[in-house]
């Protein structure tokens, strides 16, 4: 029997309020090219991105730390498909320790020829030094900065 | 708690890429007819139901648990969703276990299904669990996250990608012999390595499919089962855990949970197994139906299940283990697992029919000889909700 479909389209519009603690951090972003973690106070750990408390001792953070603009790539992957509502391919992004920071932050990798996913993981290897960028214009998000191989 | 809750009935749908024959509900309802028949009750039975559902957006439809009431034959009865990402199929029988265990209930159906295929944006869908604040600027989905774990996993302890391929190889030799399983062709080592590289490092065949069908499953008190005289397996031990929510928090310094790892797995399989009285998983277990849709992942699962030190699981796999046939201990996935079928809203409840069906001696051409152990597992949200399970004959 013929069997029938139907295409569907959700488009939902949502304004979120990032509250005081990520507005605090996507300010000195964008004015400052400046990012900073929260310290909690119990453990000492500098958690980046800054939350209001810790995940660990359930203590509010206190202190703002200024971390990078160096730093050591935590993990990173490297997408060579096509994905709808994701950017073209290649694109290479992951999460990286700033200096003074001891939790690991997410951005894109740039300064990487990706066509060779061998050569390129060996450049993107756990444990590479990277170097933060900023953008020059800036909005206040994850996309203002990404992060390079530092000069060795 | 008054004895043991046991598992009467199990139904599951033969899981394709699609199916243009059946909406939502008729696929729920496939299944429950099937476990429905399996344990020999009438609906009128049922005291309780608990439907297993996770993120609507994949079904496209908001609170479709609505929706599939009438195929549960939920009406005058307790209802109850449940959602905890894939691991949603494990956390609707364990909640099913809870009202049985409880003394609430005697009897308890437990179903759900998923069309996948019918999503044409699953990674979109997917792209929208993580945080608009901090994370969704950038392109995280389910493959990318685990590929990062794949990445950790390997700096870690040297697995290398033909260890990840020789897990799809034995998983698809596995479901050419499982009559639910979706991909059931089988592959090669060779022919992994040739797919096209999707997330660095994993390839086109280190992903499960998205794969529609439902499952369902009826568990009742010891007491009802001997007064009816109904054949069942037994649930001998359950758990949960989690993980906290930020995935760079499980790196750098001084991190409890590495992501390389399966950190609360591991918490969730301890808690089951004293639960159970198992001491030593690598003796006692036969069959583990470990939540893995990718083939990096099945490894720190195995690893999190106890059948192999942390980060030696690739070499016992080059020797032969996990795969039926093995002398040496557990085999893992016999059904194929998540490699080969993910109807994402059930994955975790074909885990446990699946090992239930081994200990019940029931898994046909798929049937580990002589097992009369199962372990089954599921994992949700960002690699962060875990639920275990033993079921014993």
């Amino acid at each position: 029997m013929e069997l029938l479909k139907r295409q569907e389209d959700w488009k939902i519009t949502y304004t979120h309020a990032l509250g005081e603690t990520a507005s605090w951090f996507y300010v000195q972003i964008r004015d400052h090219a400046k990012i900073y973690g929260k310290r909690d106070a119990r453990s000492g750990r500098v958690l980046v991105p800054p939350r209001a408390f810790s995940d660990q001792t359930l203590e509010p953070t206190t202190d703002w730390v200024e971390v990078g603009p160096g730093g050591v790539i935590e993990a990173f992957t490297i997408v060579y498909d096509k994905f709808n509502n994701l950017p073209d391919p290649p694109y290479a992004f992951g999460y990286v320790m700033l200096d003074g920071a001891d939790t690991a932050l997410g951005g894109f990798f740039k300064g990487v020829e990706l066509a060779n996913g061998e050569e390129a993981s060996k450049r993107l290897a756990i444990g590479t030094r990277v170097v933060t960028r900023f953008a020059e214009k800036r909005t206040g998000d994850v996309l203002d900065f990404w992060f390079e191989p530092a000069a060795s | 708690m008054t004895g043991r809750v046991g598992i009467i009935g199990i139904g599951q749908s033969n899981f394709q890429p699609r199916r243009n024959d059946a909406s939502y509900p008729d696929l729920v309802r496939e299944a429950v007819v099937i476990a429905m028949r399996d344990a020999g009750l009438d609906f009128d039975d049922i005291q309780a139901v608990v439907y297993s559902l996770s993120p609507d957006a994949m079904v496209g439809i908001g609170n479709a648990e609505r929706l599939g009431v009438d195929a549960v034959g939920g009406r005058n009865k307790r209802f109850l969703r449940i959602n905890t990402g894939g691991a949603t199929g494990i956390s609707s029988v364990i909640t099913a276990w809870t009202h049985v265990a409880s003394g609430a209930c005697d009897v308890v159906l437990t179903a759900g299904a998923d069309k996948v295929g019918e999503c044409g944006d699953s990674q979109t869908v997917l792209n929208k669990i993580w945080d608009p604040i901090y994370e969704r600027s950038l392109p995280l989905g389910t493959i990318n996250m685990l590929a990062m774990s794949a990445v950790r996993y390997a700096h870690k302890y040297g697995m290398t990608q033909e260890d990840m391929a020789r897990v799809v190889a034995k998983n698809r030799r596995h479901a050419s012999k499982n009559p639910h399983a979706h991909l059931r062709k089988e592959t090669t080592i060779e022919e992994v390595m040739a797919s096209r590289m999707v997330s660095w490092p994993v390839k086109l065949f280190d992903c499960c499919p998205q794969s529609s069908g439902g499952c369902a499953m009826v568990l009742a008190s010891e007491r009802y089962i001997k007064q009816r005289g109904l054949e069942a397996v037994w649930i001998t031990g359950l758990a949960h855990s989690s993980e906290t929510y930020y995935l760079g928090d499980r790196m750098g310094r001084g991190f409890t949970a590495d992501h390389a790892d399966a950190h609360a797995l591991g918490a969730s399989f301890r808690k089951s197994f004293r639960m159970s009285g198992i001491k030593d998983a690598r003796k006692e277990v036969h069959v583990a139906e470990l939540y893995a849709p990718f083939s990096n992942t099945e490894f720190h699962s195995i690893e999190a299940a106890g059948l192999a030190d942390i980060g030696t699981s690739p070499a016992m796999l080059r020797e032969g283990a996990f795969a039926l046939g093995t002398n040496a201990g557990a085999v893992v996935n016999p059904s194929g697992g998540v490699l080969c079928t993910n109807a994402i809203a059930v994955t975790a409840m074909v885990r446990i029919a699946e090992a239930a069906l081994q200990v019940w001696g029931r898994a046909g051409e798929r049937q580990v000889k002589g097992a009369r152990v199962g372990i089954a597992s599921g994992n949700g949200g960002d690699h962060q909700f875990f639920g275990t399970m033993v079921v014993e004959a």
